[in-house]
């Protein structure tokens, strides 16, 4: 975005930009997550989404429980083999463009459960954008995961589809 | 994730048409308290049937714990009731301690500070259930003030053992270290604060006019009926039996200090939610007298097969360091037998049943999950009410998903 002129009082002047980068501006700043939270993770999730450290400050607060509405879906906990079917289905449902971050050691990589119910790590089914390590990771952890989100945004744009 | 069916029958005396529908509700449906799935069938608005589906969170605990030594298994019921976490370590710890048979040589100070912690455990779970609960009923904004307070809860079980929500905290034969200098100034500043937001809540919900309608004569369970399902905590106190393990069966010295058993007597979700309300204020009572008791003195039992050496004396003498890589690399040897030790979890009683073979693993260890056991009142509780009560009796009755399936 550049600015051609300077403004001047009576609101003259004009921005030139590309529609890509005015797109990519709106979907950085209004993330609206869908939280697949199963486990242990989900409940820091809220915590994340609560008064005390508020995700809301990053435009990423209106927690879509319908994957219609959502372009985030955070998978936060344990994902075992009979969640998995039903996981993948909602990411399908997601409109494009969509992210998804993998919240706690479980999603990552199956954590501490290496047994013969549970997943080892989501991204054996779905495409994973960032990673958070942690069992379960801090509010502040997620925080940092979806201003990586928004700068994936803000770098590469939209995924084509 | 909602799935519709329609299914259609023939009535036999008419030539109407009669449809019965089925409703998938779960297992991603933020009012199933994580990844329950109930199948409803359904007469227009009103469940003929409702039928819980559990596994979705099948994790293999019980299994992975034959594996691992005793020391090793308390980060697995951590998260069962990731909830109240710190209330399932301190219930595997005490059946730990039963089957070795060292409860009489548990420092007084380690006790207390269990009591304090189960008490802010069982206070942490209430928030969150009585916040979820109203948060399904359209009350937002009581939520709000709960998880606030719950940080505060946080905050305390983070300068105690350094994790917030997942706390693998006392260790057999006592606790794990000193506790920090400011443990009794956070402890009386919460004590301080809370009873406010607690009233908070309480001018927000018990005499809402909209949560009343929404729960009084939902979800209805009687005394008799309650007993017979083997519900426990809340949802058995909701009906009006004073049950309770603390004051039947007491462990912990909690004989020693005075407070109630809260009992309702209707039976509904407005019980269920008036019975955790007022627990909350005689855990505040429980809390305030342990720390005024709170003594001086070790923190954890003198006994050198079990208990690890100082990690100072590890580093400097050779015994100390041997005793450490025998008790971290094969655990401590437990006496061949089977045991059952039940607590007074939040959400009701939650006993673990340990067989050993006498060597430093568990030979099998069985959890009776209180969620597990009260989930099955649900269909009962739905039967020939609206869908919408269905998410309110989910709600009263609080279960928690990673102790359901395991």
């Amino acid at each position: 975005m550049g600015l051609n002129a300077a403004p001047t009082a009576g609101g003259e002047g004009f921005l030139t930009t590309t529609v890509n980068s005015v797109a990519n501006w709106g979907r950085k700043n209004s993330l609206w997550p869908m939280p697949f939270g199963t486990a242990c993770c989900a409940i820091e999730m809220m915590g994340a989404m609560m008064s005390r450290f508020d995700l809301s400050r990053f435009g990423a607060e209106v927690a879509r429980f319908s994957p219609r509405q959502a372009d985030l879906m955070i998978v936060s906990g344990t994902i075992t083999y009979k969640m998995a079917s039903v996981c993948r289905n909602i990411y399908d449902q997601m409109p494009e463009p969509k992210w998804v971050i993998a919240m706690g050691s479980c999603t990552c990589g199956g954590g501490p459960f290496d047994s013969y119910a549970v997943v080892q790590g989501i991204d054996e089914f779905l495409p994973v954008d960032v990673y958070i390590g942690g069992c379960p990771p801090r509010p502040e952890a997620l925080i940092d995961a979806v201003m990586k989100i928004q700068k994936k945004i803000d770098i590469e744009g939209a995924p084509i589809v | 994730m909602e799935r519709v069916e329609f299914i259609e029958e023939k009535s036999s005396d008419s030539n109407l048409r009669k449809e019965s529908m089925i409703l998938n509700m779960g297992p991603q449906h933020p009012s199933t308290h994580g990844v329950l799935r109930v199948v409803l069938y359904l007469d227009g608005e009103v469940v003929q049937e409702a039928v819980p589906y559990v596994g979705y969170l099948h994790r293999g605990i019980e299994k992975l714990c034959e594996d691992i030594t005793y020391q090793q298994c308390l980060p697995y019921t951590d998260r069962m009731d990731y909830i109240a976490s710190i209330c399932n370590n301190i219930g595997f710890i005490l059946s730990v301690e039963k089957l070795l048979g060292i409860e009489d040589e548990i420092p007084e100070r380690a006790k207390v500070t269990e009591v304090i912690l189960s008490e802010l455990g069982r206070i942490e779970s209430h928030l969150v259930g009585i916040g979820t609960n109203a948060m399904d009923l359209g009350a937002m904004s009581a939520f709000l003030f709960c998880f606030k307070e719950r940080e505060r809860v946080y905050d305390i079980l983070e300068i105690v053992c350094g994790a917030r929500l997942t706390t693998s905290y006392p260790r057999v034969g006592g606790l794990p270290a000193e506790l920090p200098d400011n443990f009794e100034e956070a402890i009386r500043n919460f004590l301080k604060i809370f009873p406010k937001t607690l009233n908070e809540v309480d001018k927000l919900l018990t005499r809402n006019k909209i949560f009343i309608e929404r729960t009084r004569g939902v979800a209805t369970i009687s005394a008799e009926e309650a007993i017979n399902f083997g519900l426990t905590g809340p949802s058995l106190r909701g009906s009006g039996v004073p049950f309770d393990l603390r004051k039947s069966n007491p462990y912990l010295d909690y004989d020693q200090y005075d407070f109630e058993v809260p009992v309702a007597t209707d039976g509904d979700a407005y019980s269920r939610f008036l019975c955790r309300f007022e627990e909350m204020r005689q855990s505040l009572k429980i809390i305030e007298q342990a720390i005024d008791r709170l003594p001086d003195g070790p923190f954890i039992a003198d006994l050198p097969d079990i208990v690890l050496p100082e990690k100072q004396k590890v580093y400097t003498q050779m015994e100390s360091l041997i005793r450490h890589f025998v008790i971290v690399y094969n655990g401590f040897n437990t006496p061949p037998g089977e045991i059952y030790h039940g607590v007074e979890n939040p959400k009701g009683e939650l006993g673990y049943y340990i067989v050993s073979d006498g060597t430093g693993k568990p030979y099998r260890i069985h959890v009776r999950g209180p969620s597990f056991v009260n989930m099955q009142a649900l269909p009962l509780m739905a039967k020939g009410r609206l869908v919408a009560d269905v998410i309110a009796a989910i709600g009263s009755i609080d279960i928690v998903l990673g102790e359901i399936d395991r």
